[in-house]
């Protein structure tokens, strides 16, 4: 094998490592950084420019950092190095979280460098790349860290000049004193450095003001050269000296393992080396590997064949009778018996039974798999008893703690490094890859890399869940909504991480069903029990997907049924600005909040109604369209954002096309907005792709779908063409909130509820298909 | 069998089965990891390289098909970086994950060199067969056609 490889490759350690930890700045950053450098910034006491909130990052596994000395190092040269602990995997935190620490330290762009950070939870704190939280927890950290260092340099620059250090001035990227001294960071760089770290009462904050980069969306993404050459490192293309390539031939039924094994013609195919059987699991298995046959071989073609070639005979275990249809059934039949109620406000029973009518739909989702466009790959490296990853992971350190608990190994001697993520929408939440990867590595002694096929990806998934929502209100004699009774039913993530005993748990109803923000006096979400049949797992907005897909589609359908203007309608649902009262709205006591405390990110209905209006504003809502167009409205709050979306619909010989899409979006205060919009633009085309074709159907135990052929995604040719994200402008002191994930839930009701507008079609079932 | 092509203008000969999927024989052989496996079925457009300045999936062609002709990857589209379409794809900050981005600009080169005069449909059509998922979609084509037009 060695003889194909180009003497570099062959050199080791990695070539890929090294790229990925000290970023390329992009010319453009440069040029902006100078553009802005005459604008000197003022510094004020944390009260004026900067009041502390509370977060969920306290509650996350290790807390968060705030030591400086852990995140930034300065050079003699004057080069900031800036450690980014969250995972890039296209949302852009990679550059963004950075750069609030560069801005407020008031550093050059041009000047920072960026190295990223292997899981190390109890050195950096959480890096848990997921619920839409990396700038919602570290804008703070990183404001506190780089005013740290700054004073730190101001203090080190007035003692080398003998002068009050309250007369020295850090101004971007330079320290002056009352004297005209004027040094540029690299002096004083050790001797700050070695400064001790400031608590955060002697910290002044840049007035918002003052903000070169934060705010304005002109620091491009750190990789973008990298990945308009080829040269963006991702979880496949770590190179390793003597690295071999596995695949394996997992059990197409969770659980299942296999009876006979013939490898003989797996291992003549020439590159083949070695056959090796990995133990499986049952769930619960967290995010242990699926088990299963795998063959190593010196490049990826010949382990494909090889795959190929292995003759298995499967025991497919328990879950080998799970069948969508049938279980589809089953949940509509169980969400007429709900068994858990977990929110119960008023009098649901009387409102019923005093109803002059009712109103009943009942909403479906399939299962979707998150198909990132990399498929899961990692690379192992098992040394002297220590081992190294190299792996495209949202959760490094969860990673690195589940590796070494498999393999038995000491936490210490199993070191991860985070490459670039080609997606991650929460698949890569759940590295069982590494795992395999490591287990192999160790096994044969070789550098391993285990790659994913787009069949493994789409058959193996963690998926997100199958649903049934069934939604009843009852209805007075003046047509006023008197009664809601939200039945939820679906297997639960929970079933993935402990017995399954077949309820949600708290972080699902959290997601759009007790937090329903409707002005509705008699209030019941409740939930029957669905076991689980396969790994279910969170997929990009988890379960607000199907919540906002069928309480958005009610609303319009209870317009329809009532003849009312369907924004008129929603606006009347969500009643009054008003701050939810957990208590009064009989909440439950654990109700989620994304994790966060409630009186720092409440739930404001002026912020739904006004995300509504602004969307259907900007979409013409209520104007004339031409025959076979329509316009739909929905609008939904998830990981403490607002984001109402407006769709025109244009259904052509039965083809559905989206050519516009408006979104509403308050998220608070806003570090990077041009990574917004990206993030919005795409959620309207991942949001279009779950509606219309994102359907994963089980037969037999076994996955029907295998690639892009029969699980196909939007395209260039039909895509929410012009997608406009309309960003409620805040202060900082409106916390920053979710980005990630809360464009998705919107887009698939107003869709829907655009199609029904454009054709009278009204279509409850998910994936819609791609026509009508 | 030895087989040897151009890659990136430079001569290349790789000792490996004709059969072997020039994507693989790229990446595990040549060692150039910017063309990317997504489906391996033809059916997203990762991997997409020019053979003889043609867009070609990698992952269909086979290293037997390009003996003795021309294979450029993206890390020989343009020897500083600077093709036009790489130039337009900074300037629209098109790319959020980037994963497919390497077969999405060797698509788009192809596409605007055979038609520079291309129109929005054109390029609608032409990319179709280039997945995102991220759902970059708006701005792919409006770098495509900044690219080809100047637009």
């Amino acid at each position: 094998m060695l003889s194909y490889l180009p003497e570099d490759l062959r050199a080791g350690p990695v070539r890929a490592a090294e790229t990925l930890a000290f970023a390329t700045l992009d010319r453009r950053s440069v040029l902006l950084g100078g553009a802005a450098a005459f604008a000197l910034a003022a510094f004020a006491r944390p009260s004026a420019a900067f009041e502390p909130y509370p977060t969920g990052a306290s509650g996350m596994a290790n807390g968060v950092r705030t030591d400086p000395l852990l995140f930034v190092a300065i050079d003699a040269e004057g080069t900031v190095t800036i450690t980014a602990h969250r995972s890039e995997m296209g949302q852009g935190s990679r550059t963004s979280v950075p750069m609030v620490l560069a801005d407020e330290l008031d550093a050059d762009w041009s000047r920072v460098r960026l190295v990223q950070a292997p899981g190390d939870e109890p050195k950096y704190g959480n890096q848990d790349t997921d619920g839409s939280r990396s700038l919602r927890h570290h804008i703070q950290p990183m404001r506190q860290m780089g005013a740290s260092v700054r004073l730190m340099l101001e203090r080190a620059a007035a003692k080398a000049w003998g002068v009050d250090p309250a007369s020295v001035k850090v101004a971007f990227h330079r320290v002056e004193g009352p004297a005209g001294q004027s040094a540029d960071f690299g002096a004083f760089a050790e001797a700050a450095m070695a400064e001790p770290v400031p608590a955060f009462e002697e910290l002044a904050f840049k007035d918002p003001a003052d903000f070169r980069y934060i705010g304005k969306g002109e620091v491009q993404i750190a990789d973008l050269r990298d990945i308009t050459t080829g040269a963006a490192v991702y979880g496949a293309d770590v190179m390793l000296e003597g690295m071999r390539t596995a695949l394996i031939a997992r059990p197409p039924v969770v659980g299942g393992v296999p009876k006979r094994v013939e490898t003989a013609a797996a291992l003549a195919i020439p590159g083949v080396e070695e056959v090796v059987e990995l133990k499986g699991s049952i769930m619960p298995a967290k995010f242990a590997p699926l088990g299963g046959i795998a063959v190593i071989a010196t490049n990826t073609w010949a382990a494909e064949q090889g795959r190929d070639a292995l003759e298995i005979e499967w025991e497919d275990g328990p879950h080998g009778g799970y069948e969508s249809a049938a279980y589809r059934e089953e949940m509509e039949a169980a969400s007429l018996n709900p068994d858990t109620v977990f929110r119960d406000q008023g009098d649901v029973p009387g409102a019923f039974a005093a109803a002059a009518r009712t109103v009943e739909r009942r909403y479906y989702q399939a299962h979707m798999a998150h198909i990132p466009m990399e498929p899961p790959a990692a690379v192992a490296r098992f040394e002297d008893g220590k081992l190294e990853v190299w792996a495209p992971v949202q959760s490094p350190y969860t990673t690195r703690t589940d590796i070494a608990e498999d393999l038995g190994m000491d936490p210490a001697d199993v070191t991860v490094h985070v490459t670039l993520l080609g997606g991650g929408f929460g698949r890569k939440s759940k590295a069982d890859y590494a795992t395999e990867a490591a287990r192999l590595a160790k096994e044969t002694g070789k550098p391993v890399r285990v790659q994913w096929t787009r069949e493994d990806d789409i058959r193996h998934s963690f998926f997100h869940t199958a649903s049934v929502e069934r939604i009843q209100v009852a209805l007075d004699a003046e047509d006023k909504v008197t009664g809601w009774h939200h039945t939820s039913v679906a297997p639960s993530i929970l079933s993935t991480f402990a017995p399954d005993g077949g309820n949600q748990f708290f972080i699902e109803t959290g997601m759009g069903h007790v937090d329903m923000p409707f002005d509705i006096p008699n209030i019941r979400c409740d939930n029957a029990k669905a076991l689980a049949h396969t790994r279910i797992g969170w997929f990009r907005a988890v379960s607000n997907i199907p919540r906002a897909w069928a309480v958005q589609s009610f609303a319009a359908e209870l317009a329809e049924e009532l003849g009312r203007d369907q924004k008129e309608m929603l606006l009347e649902l969500i009643g009054p600005a008003r701050v939810l009262d957990v208590a009064a709205s009989a909440m439950p006591e654990d109700f989620w909040n994304y994790g966060e405390v409630y009186d720092e990110y409440p739930i404001e209905t002026g912020r739904l109604a006004a995300v509504l209006e602004l969307a259907a504003e900007k979409a013409g809502w209520g104007r004339s369209l031409p025959e076979g167009e329509g316009i739909g409205l929905a609008v939904h709050r998830s990981f403490v954002s607002y984001v109402a979306a407006a769709a025109r619909v244009r259904v052509v010989d039965g083809v559905i096309r989206v050519p516009e899409v408006h979104f509403g979006l308050d998220c608070g205060f806003v570090a990077n907005p041009e990574r917004v919009r990206s993030q919005m633009e795409g959620a309207a085309v991942m949001g279009m792709t779950a509606a219309l074709h994102s359907g994963i159907t089980f037969e037999d135990g076994r996955v029907q779908q295998s690639n892009f052929h029969d699980y196909d995604v939007v395209r260039a040719d039909n895509f929410p063409e012009a997608v406009e994200v309309h960003i409620v402008e805040q202060p900082f002191s409106v916390h920053a909130a979710g980005v990630g994930e809360p464009g998705v839930p919107p887009i698939l009701p107003a869709i829907g509820n655009a199609i029904f507008n454009a054709t009278g079609k009204r279509l409850r079932d998910l994936p819609l298909g791609p026509t009508i | 069998m030895s087989i040897t092509f151009t890659l990136n203008g430079a001569a290349q000969t790789l000792d490996a089965p004709a059969e072997m999927p020039l994507l693989w024989a790229v990446r595990d052989l040549a060692g150039l990891t910017g063309t990317k496996y997504g489906c391996g079925a033809g059916l997203c457009g990762a991997c997409t390289v020019h053979v003889d300045g043609e867009a070609v999936r990698s992952c269909l062609a086979t290293l037997g098909e390009v003996e003795g002709r021309s294979v450029t990857t993206i890390e020989g589209l343009d020897p500083e970086g600077e093709h036009p379409v790489q130039q337009a794809w900074r300037e629209f900050n098109v790319p959020q994950c980037g994963f497919c981005q390497a077969g999405q600009i060797m698509q788009a080169a192809a596409l605007i060199s055979a038609k520079p005069d291309i129109t929005d449909d054109e390029i609608l059509a032409g990319m179709e067969g280039n997945v995102c998922r991220c759902g970059c979609y708006q701005r792919i084509v409006a770098a495509v056609r900044h690219a080809a037009t100047g637009i």
